[in-house]
């Protein structure tokens, strides 16, 4: 160790305010960074999920259902 | 080596690729920048002219360093948007530009927070601050151009021309503390010369650099991952990855 006490690594001899305030700003940047980095990831699979059961849903909807409403030609009598 | 190249170029091949290294520069990366801090605040002993102050070093030169060498990446992959239109160049420029932005930020904020025990004010208009500074303004300007323009390919090619012309702002940023006089001293690290600092300050700063390269590392594979996803998901290998096991 470089420091003969917990209290003296802390205060550094005047400079702890400055060290720490650097290794806090970093740590909190680059975490925010590396955690923003993993949540846009899984942010946009979840959307591409979302996209692919809203195309499923869609084609089976369009399957099963039946038409409401039909254009085949009806023959009404003229007479 | 040319069937290399078309494979790399491939966003398909590139994610299942990168998936395996992910782990490992994870892993590494925080070990190695922990180590580095914890044996730079603890155990290296003071400066002799600084006194603990130059503790900021074990974070300041890493974050100066990667900001640097994440622009020389973004030229080299630049050229090759320009030159082989190569898709997976330009996903990398828009995927580590932001990584690039906050570093610099840091090398920034630490420097003017070292300055002020050691030279007596947080900021001066020398050329070493000064360029640090043009280098910020460059990643948010690439940031900027690159959401300005809605088609793909145009801004590929708007972003990797900016990128170039930005290019020359590095020698200078290098040589800035050589050619003007400055309040910043010289580099720590020279690949020609013996380090002038003890092994007991060198081997941490070096541990704090490497870590962060891993982990900047990782950063680039997951966000150029992001990225593809959201360029490729019409595709069916896309759509294949996503609804794996969520049938």
């Amino acid at each position: 160790m470089a420091f003969d006490s917990f209290s003296a690594f802390i205060t550094m001899d005047g400079h702890g305010p400055y060290v720490w305030a650097c290794y806090a700003v970093f740590f909190v940047l680059l975490l925010l960074l590396m955690v923003g980095s993993v949540r846009s990831r899984a942010a946009i699979i979840e959307s591409c999920r979302r996209g692919y059961e809203f195309q499923t849903d869609k084609s089976k909807v369009a399957a099963t259902s039946a038409p409401s409403a039909s254009f085949e030609r009806v023959n009404v009598p003229q007479d | 080596m040319w069937q290399f190249f078309h494979k790399l170029g491939s966003p398909k091949w590139f994610f299942g690729i990168s998936a395996r290294f992910m782990p490992w520069l994870l892993a590494g990366g925080v070990l190695l920048l922990m180590a580095g801090v914890v044996w730079g605040l603890a155990f290296a002993p003071k400066d002799y002219l600084q006194g603990n102050s130059y503790r900021i070093i074990f974070i300041h030169v890493p974050t100066a360093f990667m900001a640097q060498s994440i622009y020389i990446m973004m030229a080299s992959a630049a050229v090759v948007t320009l030159v082989w239109r190569m898709k997976l160049a330009d996903v990398f420029v828009k995927a580590v530009t932001p990584v690039g932005l906050v570093l610099t930020f840091l090398a920034l904020f630490t420097g003017a927070v070292w300055g002020k025990p050691t030279w007596g004010t947080w900021w001066i208009w020398d050329a070493r601050l000064t360029s640090m500074l043009i280098l910020l303004f460059l990643y948010g300007g690439v940031i900027a151009l690159d959401r300005a323009i809605n088609d793909e390919k145009s801004a590929a090619r708007a972003v990797a021309v900016l990128v170039l012309v930005g290019v020359v702002n590095i020698p200078i940023i290098k040589y800035s503390v050589e050619w003007w006089n400055t309040l910043h001293q010289p580099a720590t690290f020279k690949l020609t010369e013996k380090p002038s600092m003890p092994a007991e300050m060198w081997v941490p700063l070096l541990l704090s650099v490497l870590g962060l390269y891993m982990i900047f590392g990782w950063l680039a594979c997951i966000r150029m991952q992001t990225e593809i996803l959201s360029r490729e998901q019409r595709t069916r290998w896309v759509k294949e990855f996503v609804m794996k096991g969520r049938s």
